[in-house]
């Protein structure tokens, strides 16, 4: 018993210091951290989304305003309804955000554990897996999801599942291929010559060393996946109208690219910081976790 | 008969400038080659052979590194000056290279015949025809002692040792007057490199090569060099004929500690008198002599001052241990 | 007769490859006395690794028995495998790879102590650990390194330190000091000859240079292509080698002595046959220059030639020495 506790203690301590010590790496890199405060900044609107402006006003209608360019009173103009673009953007984070982050992290960790032990364990079970795989990946991404959108029904919560789905063979893919690069490796042989377990060997030993393409790539779906959850925004299979989401504004505004470019670049713009953000971050943080790269 | 002297190093300084640090992996080195002479480098890792050889090629890495003094004069002519396009010329032609890893040194799609030919191809200048050049590679095969058959062959079907055959036709494919071998049968095993340096040597008889090899190991020097340089921290400790280094009553501290690290298939100490402590940071070189930290000899001169040179006709030691001493005759 | 250290009998280790079967080891017997060092030599590919990985059970092997202190540990549970594992340990040849890289000295060393709970308090490991790396000769102040920043030599020193974590009786050295310089290499050998001293360790130690085996070990066993061809006393390798093989490898190693440079070099020819499907015989036959017809053909054990000096080869047949190859 109080051999197990003081283990733990231990354990404690070391993951102490070593958060301590990856953010100490992390801060060095000054994209790294223009990347966080720029995803900080994002987070907080959307956060306090209900504080900077209340939700009527991304869907209130102004006849009146319709296409009015961004003043002192619409910040960034109204839209083809008259509704308020500001408000809209503000409250369009929180959805934005709410996808790419959790179904890039569901898929992580789906696909992440999946791909890990297909990858350590290989055999018949790796190769079925995998084919399963095949057969997902063979079938377009948006296909995918609209396919299970449409037997799940059209709500937010069946857009993330269906979007889950669509990401986690990638995820797979990737994992299993840099754990089979690393279980290659002979500090796993040396792991198993002191007698290291398989949970340990794969949490403690696999994964640490294969948190870099991984986190990288995570990074990247986040971003597509706002993308793609605008697309099936714009068929009526992903967030239901009056709703704001980022992509679904963008869809909106496109029959009205020339009268009122603003209502592309702004949502545009945004997209585009909110993906700058994480794949900074991701960088810094993969840079941040690989002692190697210290100093 | 006067020695001409085609290769000379004189004075050569390189330096690698990262972010963090600047790295001084060349110090201050001289050495001159004649025409059929092989000279021997020998050192640990680090202590700067890879980067002479470099040098002379100028293959360094552009981006961080840099020839900051000497001179380096082929055939009378200063290499430093010369233009890319011109040094390449040289390059293959002249002065030819072969690296330690056969397994990575050739191209994995192209069949070895072709890449024999490709540097053929690359200087010729007689304007040789097609099938000259076919006939060039098939005889620069069998030349290395692979069947001329075999040139349509892929390297994933050669072994290791036959990889780096192919790697030594390549490089002497145009009948290069320099050689330059940085630890050709390190990847090898010990049956296999036998065969390898025996085939160099007798190339080397046969063409007149000149060759400057690079090893870690003195059984290799010994068997093939005519001059050796010991290299330490960037800096040849000792100089001079093979002869000199292996049976001369006076040498370097550090030369001792080499031989006395090498277990002896002849002796039946059961210890090993190793050289104590680490070979110097290349950034962070200590003052004085460079291997006084090490030095089971040191006194507190070493500290302090870089040593002076004792001559011995061509036996050049950097050690202040025999400085102001006669040579011995 | 005491029982010895470790015994193996028939070992045998084929893998499955594309077009056949891969005799990686192929019916090893060698018998390892407590306390002494067992040199095992060959070139690459004889399945000297594969050998030295078999004994450990770090992979099953196909045929044959080891016998760990009198008892047999082939098919053993997993879990009697991990008792096993305190007793028996190895060195990996390169101190780059056989680190986990996110993990400081101090961590990498603790592992196999945290794994098995040998101690009973955080402050006992770190004390073990403090020992432990001043038994292989790093410096505490080194303990939060990570591996890239050591040099060879140090992390060489990391997975003796860690092999020896659980206080082993045998040790595996699967070639330790090819891949350092010479000077490194020498303190290397060292401490690892005044560890078999001050613990009594026994080691099976893995190299392809004859010239490092011969300082360690007591007897040396010489692999051809899985097979075990030659095994005896040191000494006597060296003074009296009896395998035309042996007597290649003996040749082609470069001396570092002057005259050496006037001697003819004797070279042996050609190249390791593939150990997939190998042929009936002797496995040397294919570049041996005293190989006969029936050199071909049938099994040939290893015969005694007294005083501990075993061969696999039909020049000795007879009984006689004949057939004397130098």
């Amino acid at each position: 018993m109080g051999q197990e506790t003081n283990t733990r203690e231990y354990k404690k301590y070391k993951k102490e210091s070593q958060v301590r010590e990856i953010w100490r790496r992390f801060r060095k890199s000054r994209v790294a951290m223009i990347g966080l405060i720029l995803l900080a900044c994002i987070i907080l609107v959307a956060i306090f989304a209900d504080v900077i402006t209340p939700y009527e006003r991304a869907i209130e209608q102004h006849g009146a305003d319709r296409f009015t360019p961004p003043c002192g009173q619409y910040l960034f103009g109204t839209d083809h309804l008259g509704r308020d673009m500001f408000a809209r953007i503000v409250h369009g984070s929180r959805y934005s955000l709410l996808i790419g982050i959790s179904t890039s992290l569901l898929s992580l960790v789906i696909g992440g554990l999946i791909g890990a032990f297909c990858g350590y364990y290989g055999g018949a079970f790796d190769n079925l897996v995998m084919r399963l795989m095949d057969v997902l990946m063979s079938v377009p991404p948006v296909l995918l999801s609209l396919a299970v959108v449409a037997a799940l029904g059209a709500d937010l919560k069946n857009l993330l599942v269906a979007m889950t789905i669509s990401c986690v063979p990638g995820t797979v893919r990737l994992v299993r291929s840099v754990v089979i690069s690393v279980a290659d490796q002979d500090y796993i042989e040396a792991a198993h010559s002191y007698g290291g377990g398989d949970w340990r060997i794969i949490l403690k030993y696999v994964l640490p060393n294969a948190m870099g393409p991984i986190i990288v790539s995570t990074t990247m779906n986040i971003s597509a996946m706002i993308l793609s959850a605008a697309g099936l925004s714009f068929i009526g299979m992903g967030v239901q109208p009056p709703a704001p989401e980022w992509g679904s504004l963008l869809n909106e505004s496109r029959a009205h690219m020339f009268e009122a470019p603003y209502l592309l670049y702004v949502p545009g713009i945004c997209i585009l910081l909110t993906a700058l953000g994480f794949n900074l971050v991701g960088d810094g943080l993969r840079d941040a976790l690989d002692p190697k790269l210290k100093d | 008969m006067e020695k001409e002297k085609f290769l000379e190093v004189r004075n050569l300084k390189v330096v690698y400038q990262t972010d963090a640090a600047t790295v001084h992996a060349v110090n201050h080195i001289s050495f001159s080659l004649a025409r059929g002479e092989t000279l021997g480098l020998v050192g640990e890792t680090g202590a700067g052979k890879t980067t002479t050889a470099l040098s002379i090629l100028r293959l360094l890495p552009e981006r961080t590194a840099r020839i900051q003094e000497g001179e380096i004069l082929f055939e009378g002519n200063s290499l430093l000056p010369l233009s890319e396009a011109e040094m390449r010329k040289i390059r293959g032609e002249k002065i030819s290279m072969i690296f330690q890893d056969p397994m990575t040194a050739l191209n994995p799609v192209i069949p070895v015949g072709r890449q024999i030919a490709e540097s053929l191809i690359l200087h010729n200048e007689q304007g040789l025809s097609r099938d000259a050049i076919e006939e060039l590679v098939e005889k620069s095969l069998e030349m290395v002692g692979i069947p001329a058959s075999r040139k349509g062959e892929y390297p994933h079907q050669f072994s290791g040792g036959m990889k780096q055959r192919v790697v030594i036709a390549i490089a002497l494919a145009c009948n290069p007057d320099l050689l330059i071998a940085d630890e050709p049968t390190t990847a090898l095993d010990v049956t296999i490199q036998a065969q390898v340096l025996r085939m160099m040597k007798d190339l080397r008889e046969r063409l007149g090569t000149a060759m400057i090899m690079i090893t870690h190991d003195l059984g290799i020097v010994a068997q093939i060099c005519d001059y050796v340089g010991v290299m330490y921290a960037g800096e040849i400790v000792e100089y001079g004929r093979m002869e000199d280094i292996f049976d001369a009553p006076r040498h370097h501290p550090y030369t001792l500690g080499l031989f006395g690290s090498i277990p002896d298939l002849e002796s039946d100490a059961r210890r090993l008198t190793p050289i104590e402590g680490l070979t110097p940071d290349p950034s962070n070189l200590p003052s004085g002599c460079k291997f006084s930290p090490r030095c089971p000899q040191c006194r507190d001169v070493c500290r302090q001052k870089a040593p002076d040179i004792w001559q011995n006709g061509q036996h050049r030691i950097a050690c202040h241990l025999y400085s102001g001493k006669e040579a011995q005759t | 007769m005491s029982v010895p250290m470790l015994e193996t009998c028939g070992l045998k280790k084929y893998f499955k490859v594309k077009n056949g079967l891969l005799h990686a080891v192929d019916g090893v017997d060698l018998r390892i006395e407590k306390g002494e060092t067992l040199g095992v030599v060959g070139e690459s590919g004889c399945g000297k690794s594969t050998l030295g990985r078999t004994v450990l059970q770090l992979i099953k092997p196909t045929d044959g028995t080891v016998k760990f202190q009198g008892k047999e540990i082939t098919g053993l549970s997993r879990h009697e495998l991990k008792r096993l594992r305190r007793d028996m340990q190895i060195i990996f040849q390169d101190p780059y790879s056989s680190l986990n890289p996110r993990m400081s000295v101090q961590e990498l060393i603790a592992e196999p102590i945290l794994i098995n709970k040998v101690c009973r308090s955080h402050s006992d490991t770190f004390r073990l650990v403090a020992e432990l790396m001043d038994t292989v000769g790093l410096d505490q102040r080194l303990s939060g390194s990570y591996p890239h920043e050591l040099d060879g030599g140090r992390r060489q020193r990391i997975g003796i330190a860690r092999a020896l974590a659980l206080n082993p009786q045998f040790v595996v050295c699967d070639e330790p000091v090819s891949a350092l310089d010479v000077s490194i290499q020498a303190q290397i050998l060292n401490l690892l000859m005044d560890l078999q001293e001050e613990r009594g360790l026994t080691y099976m130690f893995i190299t392809h240079d004859l010239s490092v085996v011969r300082h360690i070990s007591k007897n040396i066993a010489v692999m051809y292509l899985g097979k075990c061809v030659e095994l005896c006393p040191s000494k006597e390798l060296f003074k009296n080698p009896l395998h035309p093989y042996t007597q290649a490898l003996l040749q082609a190693v470069p001396i570092p002595r002057s005259e050496m440079k006037y001697k003819e070099m004797e070279v042996l020819n050609g190249e390791v046959s593939s150990p997939v499907n190998p042929k009936p015989g002797c496995r040397f036959a294919a570049r041996c220059k005293y190989c006969r017809p029936e050199c071909r053909e049938g099994e040939l054990p290893l015969k005694d030639m007294g005083e501990g000096h075993w061969v696999s080869c039909r020049l000795y047949e007879t009984g006689t020495e004949g057939g004397d190859a130098t």
